[in-house]
Order: C-alpha cells, then structure tokens, then sequence
C-alpha cells in the first residue's frame, strides 16, 4: 500500500541555524495506521506534526501527503482535508457546538442544511445527544465533553486522516481512557489515518499500530508496540519503554498475587 | 419649576440645542469609526504601522478639545478658499465641518487603542485553532478574533462615544449649536441655570448613549437579538429625536455672530430683534471666539456682528501705534472695506476699552478724576488688574505717559477686583462698558493724553451683505444709538441673570433717537 503520508529526509531548522528542531527525518505512514508519535517536550514532534498540513514548513527535505508534495498544494486548501485536534482543544468560545463542529464544512461551502446534519451526526458519534448539545457554547462543557466535540469538529468534513496534538493529555485519567478507546473506535470503523502526539509511553502502547519514537530531532525507533516492548539496542529507546514495562510487570504481578490469595 | 423664567427659557431651546449636538457628536462618532476599525484591522499585523497609528492617535488625545476644534476652522478655511480657487466650489468652514472632523480625530484613539488590544489579547491557541481549521488569515479575523475582541472593542466605541459627546460642548466657539451654547452663555450672563443645564443634558446624554451602546454590546456577546435590536432602536429614537427640529424647522436669514461675553449676547439679540422689526428672518451664532468671528464674517458664513476697533486695530490689521479715536475708526473702517470687503454698519457709541477706576467716594475725596490726577496720588495706592491687562502694552504706556508709581500692584480674577475696589485695593483695570462699573459706584478715569488704544463698538457687515439694503436700513438707527451709561446697565443686568434677549428689550426702548 503506497504511503499516505511520507517524510522524506526532512529537516527543520528555527532562527538562523541556532536550534535544529528536526534533523533528517524520513518515516512513512500508510493507510489506516495509527501511528503515536512519542518523546520528550522540545524532541521535535509538534514539528513533525505541523509539517503534515503545512502549519510548519521544512528547512529540507520533502513531505508528501497521498504522494504529492505538499509544497504543491494549497495550505488552506490542505488543512480544510486533514481532521486536527488540538492539544487545548481550541473550540470557538462564541460559537455554539453545532457550529464549531459545522466550521470547516462551512469553510467549504457547504450550505446550512446540510451542516447542520452533519453536526448532528457527529454529536451522535461522540456519545453527546444534539438535542441536548446543539446549541449550547462550549463554556457549559467539562474538559472530556469538550474534547469530544474537539474529535467530532476534526471529524466534520470527512477527511480520512486526522492529527492529534496531545488531544488527552489535559483530562483526568478516567476521562482520558473513555475518551481514547472511544476514538480509536471511530478510527477503525471510519477508516481513518490518525497520527497522534503523545508524551505518555503508556498510551501510545495501548492505543497505536506503530510507534515514532523521536529523540533530539531524530526517529530513534519507528516499530510496533510489541516490536518496542520487546526491547531494542538503542538505549534512549529503551528508557523510554523501560516505564510502561515495569508497570505491566508490577501490574501483573499484583493481579496474580490478587488472584492466589 | 417650569415657572422660573431661566429654566423655561432652556427648556425652550433644548430642541435646537440637543438636536444639533447629537447631530455633530454621533456623525462625527460615525466617521471615527468608519476610519479607525478598518485602520486599526488593517495595522493589527503590522507591528510598524501599529506602533505609528497608536502613537499618532495619543498625540491628537493630549491635544486640549477646545484647541484642536479651533485648529480646524483656520484650517478648513485655506482648504475652502483653495477649491474655491482652483476647483471653483467652496463649502463653510464654520460649525459643522471643522466640529466634525475634530471630534471624529477625538474619536480614534480608544477605538484603535480597544481594537488592537482586543485582538491581541485573544488566546494564541484559538488563533492556531482557526489556522487549523483551515481558515485563511482573512476568516479567522473576521470569524474569530474579531467576534472574541467585541466586548474590548465596544469597551472602546463606549469610552469614545461618552468623550465625544462631552467635548462636543466645545463646539460652540467655533460656531457649532451645541449643548455648550447653554454652558458658554451661561458662563458668559452669570445664568447659572444655563450653566448646569447644559451640563446635566450633555452628561445624560452621553450616558443614554452609553446604555444603549452596553444593551446592544450584551445582547450581541450573548447572541440575542431582543436587546441588540432595543438598543439600535433606541439609538435610532435619539437621532430621530435630534433630527426633528433641524429637519422642520427654517433655517434661513441673517446669522448674527457673537463672541464669548455677555455684552456680545445682548448685542447680537438687539440686532436679532431689530431685523425681525423690519420682518426679517435672523438667527444667532453666540460664543464664537474672537478671531473665528471675523474670519467667518469675512467668509460670509456670518452677516453682522459687533466688534471693537481696537480688537481689529491690533489683531487683524496688526497695528501697535495709538490714533485718536476718531481717526481710529475711520482707518479701521477704510481698512476693513479695502482688504476684508467688510462694511462697517456704523459706531453704537460707546467704547468697550480699557481704563483704570475708582471707587467715587474715594476718587472724590481725593480729587481724582484722570489719569494725571492719578499719578500725584498712586505712590500712596494699591492698584489691582487681571491677569491680561498687568502684561499688555497698554499697562506699559500709562505708566509711562502719566509716570504712574502705585505702592503696590496686584494681579487678581475679575470678578474680585470690582468688589475690591475701595477697599482691599483703590484702583482698578476695569472694561468701560463693564455693568460693575454701575453696580459698585465706580468712576472711570479721564486718559487726556490719549494713550489708551480707542475700542469703539462698530456694527460690521459681511463682503456679501455690504451692499444689502434691506439689511442696513434695519441696522443704521444703531448707529450711534447706545452711549456707554445704557451699554453698562445693560450688561449689569444681563452679569445678573436677566437673559439678553429681555436685556436687548429693555435696552430698544431706551435707544438714543
């Protein structure tokens, strides 16, 4: 299957030379992957990130998004096909939920009526019933209900891939599981591509296909989780994964022992 | 309350005054607008041109009201006597125009100021949110920043429209009806109904529409439509309100001019009522500051007013010679028609100059009736002047002539000094026609030598009316009618409260034949 997205020796750098923020980058994701991007803040993945929808371009290097190369394409026209949520959710404080949900379809002309369903249609799919949610402003939401209308508004006008920056990382954690297992959900059963920026190991292991592990502008593994659980030669990749092995450990462990006595 | 004579009389010119200032205040406030959102939108992402634009608009602010409306009547006239010349149009450049534009530059800088601040202030990561979304820079301006910065930037339409309103007051002197005619009259005739009254309606008004503003800022914040289309409707109440007498009533005839003080007022309503004698339509200019009169009857934007040869010997053809009285007015009368086409209706008959005086009791024990008599006595006297006349020439020269050497000499507020006089001082600067004069038993001193400048009330006539018959038939029975006893009379009861309009009635009966 030909890559939907494809870095190819991409490199960032921000001033004049002074910070490198991406240094000679080339992974590809093929279709309907889940791929987490994991590392430590300043590693260079919100870059990595930016780069799919030219929020960011590169210093070098190409990307390509469905084989083309972005620098081609229009960015707005760009941006308007790719699904994005924010790490701070980001919806319209002046906006009612329908209408942040309905932004990028309207953005495309798509007329009332038509939007409309649509954003109910969405409401529906993240579990807030429109009667009761069309029209309130996301000011009477909790964090979790937001960031539901955060995913249905990167849903909205039907593109097959979706970035996310970091979209749970403020919830609390009963909130943060219910609402992750929940997207991964939807992002098999609409068929998605979803590259995902996470700084939580144990996350990404449980949710993704595959793991980009970026250290110091570098992919320093790019494999599945069992690939990565399963240990490999290169040290940083092995601390990273070294914390959600001992807790599985103690964690199965415990239930054991639970179990025996 | 509507029985006291002065508070009729306000409520009586409420309609014209009210209507005229939300007139000038809301265009001029339209104007603001229309100029300074799309600038302060267009400099928002040009950190340059942001920086320029605020520094400009806090420069206009620090400009005092009063002066920046005068600035623009000089300055509109050379505009107006360009396009005349080389366009072959000219528009007036009293009253509306300059008020407007100085109101509508007034206006900019809390608007600009809310504007960009508003959008700045808006959280970076909705703006990444709107770029993430796909929306141009365009879109996410118009749909996001802008609706988010509302509240800052109604914040700031408020804050100018209240200053507009206020300073819209100041609109009068440079010939602009505004609720200010009440303060400066009132000022000017001790009406201190007048005074407050004019206070009071501009302060309601301004917070009238302020509420209105803050309705329709709320009801759009919170996305209904009830108190958004209250508050347009109620504005539109108010314009409606304003527009009615302008609209219904006939604005036509002579315009008769007056400049700030009470005498000035008396005048102008003694010509008013004169022409209306004669059946025709007149109606008044009032507080107009002294070189704004000229230049506008000089530009035909007013018709008649009073002036005092000496103001136009010094001011306007910048003489600093003395002339005996005589020859005064008739050089000035010469000058004014040669350079100016102003015709020159005639001399009332008394003169408004400049004097020293003294109690009468005291001048009388003493034996002092001029100057010279004066100056055997001043070593043993106090004089008192006002702040103007201790610096003018004129002080200079006397002292000078008549080797005038006071024991001691005082600056003090006029309205002291006449009170003073006989008791904490013994001589005093005084007006020649000034009512005080009267009312605390003064004498004014003979000046033999003829060194004060001469400052005749000469009736003056536009370059267009010079030749209007109709018009100086109606006035030249004024000529020489008003000796300056009646002219003090008359300004002690208009210093007194009497409104001028009765003053003139009183003083057309009482006109030399």
């Amino acid at each position: 299957m030909p890559p939907v997205i494809a870095f190819e020796n991409v490199s960032k750098v921000y001033g004049a030379g002074a910070t490198t923020a991406l240094d000679d980058v080339s992974i590809e994701i093929v279709p309907r992957a889940f791929v987490a991007i994991v590392g430590q803040s300043g590693s260079g993945k919100s870059t990595l990130l930016g780069m799919i929808n030219r929020l960011i371009d590169p210093s070098a290097g190409i990307v390509r998004f469905e084989g083309e190369d972005v620098r081609d394409l229009d960015p707005i026209a760009l941006r308007r096909r790719i699904g994005y949520v924010f790490q701070n959710i980001g919806l319209f404080p002046h906006l009612t939920l329908a209408e942040n949900i309905a932004i990028t379809p309207r953005l495309l002309g798509w007329d009332e009526a038509r939007r409309s369903t649509r954003a109910d249609e969405l409401l529906d799919l993240v579990q807030l019933p429109p009667a009761d949610y069309r029209d309130r402003l996301p000011s009477e939401l909790s964090g979790g209900q937001r960031q539901r209308v955060g995913v249905a508004r990167a849903l909205a006008a039907e593109p097959h891939v979706i970035l996310m920056d970091e979209p749970f990382g403020a919830l609390d954690l009963r909130t943060r599981d219910s609402l992750s297992r929940d997207y991964r959900k939807l992002h098999d059963t609409l068929n998605l591509t979803t590259v995902m920026i996470t700084h939580d190991v144990i996350e990404a292991v449980l949710l993704a296909d595959r793991i980009a592990v970026i250290h110091e502008g570098r992919i320093a593994a790019y494999d599945t989780p069992q690939g990565l659980m399963a240990g490999t030669d290169n040290p940083d990749v092995s601390a990273l994964m070294d914390m959600p092995r001992r807790q599985a450990e103690r964690l199965t462990s415990l239930m054991r022992n639970g179990n025996g006595s | 309350m509507f029985r006291d004579p002065a508070i009729a009389d306000a409520w009586s010119r409420l309609p014209d005054y009210l209507g005229q200032h939300v007139l000038v205040s809301l265009t001029a406030l339209a104007l603001g607008l229309a100029i300074s959102l799309p600038l302060s939108l267009y400099a928002v992402r040009r950190p340059h041109l942001r920086t320029v634009l605020l520094a400009a608009a806090s420069i206009v602010q620090t400009i005092p009201g009063l002066a920046l409306l005068a600035l623009f009547y000089p300055l509109l006239l050379g505009i107006a006597s360009l396009t005349a010349e080389y366009l072959g149009f000219d528009f007036s450049a009293l009253g509306f125009l300059p008020s407007v534009l100085a109101l509508a530059l007034y206006s900019m800088l809390p608007v600009i100021r809310n504007t960009i601040t508003g959008i700045e202030g808006i959280d970076p990561s909705l703006r990444r949110a709107a770029q993430g979304v796909g929306m141009t820079e365009r879109q996410s301006l118009f749909m996001v920043e802008l609706p988010l910065a509302m509240p800052v930037i109604m914040a700031g339409v408020r804050t100018a429209a209240v200053w507009v309103i206020g300073t819209a007051t100041l609109a009068t002197p440079i010939g602009q009806t505004s609720l200010g005619n009440y303060i400066f009259s009132g000022l000017q005739t001790q009406n201190w109904v007048f005074v407050l009254f004019g206070c009071a309606a501009a302060a309601l008004l301004a917070l009238a529409v302020d509420l209105l503003l803050a309705l329709i800022e709320r009801g759009a914040a919170r996305r209904r439509r009830l108190p958004v289309a209250a508050g347009l409707a109620g504005l539109a109440v108010v314009v409606a309100l304003a527009l009615w007498p302008s609209l219904t009533a006939q604005r036509s005839g002579y315009i008769i001019g007056a400049k700030t003080f009470s005498e000035q007022y008396v005048l102008a309503a003694l010509i008013a009522q004169r022409l209306e004698a004669h059946g025709l339509n007149a109606s008044r200019r009032e507080g107009l500051g002294s070189s704004i009169v000229f230049d506008a009857l000089a530009a035909n934007e007013i018709d008649a007013y009073v002036d005092y040869t000496g103001t136009i010997w010094a001011n306007a053809m910048k003489r600093t010679d003395i002339r005996p009285r005589a020859q005064t007015l008739a050089d000035v009368a010469a000058w004014l028609k040669s350079e100016r086409g102003v015709a020159v209706a005639g001399a009332l008959g008394f003169e408004n100059a400049y004097a020293l005086a003294m109690k009468r009791s005291e001048a009388e024990r003493l034996g002092i009736s001029s100057l010279a008599d004066l100056a055997r006595h001043a070593p043993q006297l106090t004089i008192a002047g006002d702040y103007e006349f201790l610096s003018r020439p004129e002080w200079a020269a006397i002292r000078e002539a008549y080797g005038l050497n006071f024991r001691a000499q005082r600056a003090m507020q006029a309205e002291f000094m006449y009170p003073a006089a006989g008791n904490e001082v013994d001589v005093i600067s005084a007006y020649t026609s000034d009512g005080r004069i009267a009312q605390f038993d003064l004498v004014v001193l003979d000046d033999p030598k003829g060194v004060m400048p001469p400052y005749d009330a000469v009736l003056l006539i536009s370059p267009g009316r010079a030749n209007d018959s109709a018009l100086l038939a109606a006035l030249k029975p004024l000529a020489g009618a008003i000796d300056v006893t009646l002219m003090r009379q008359a300004n002690l009861r208009a210093s007194q409260g009497e409104p001028p309009e009765r003053v003139a009635q009183w003083m057309a009966a009482r006109l030399k034949k």
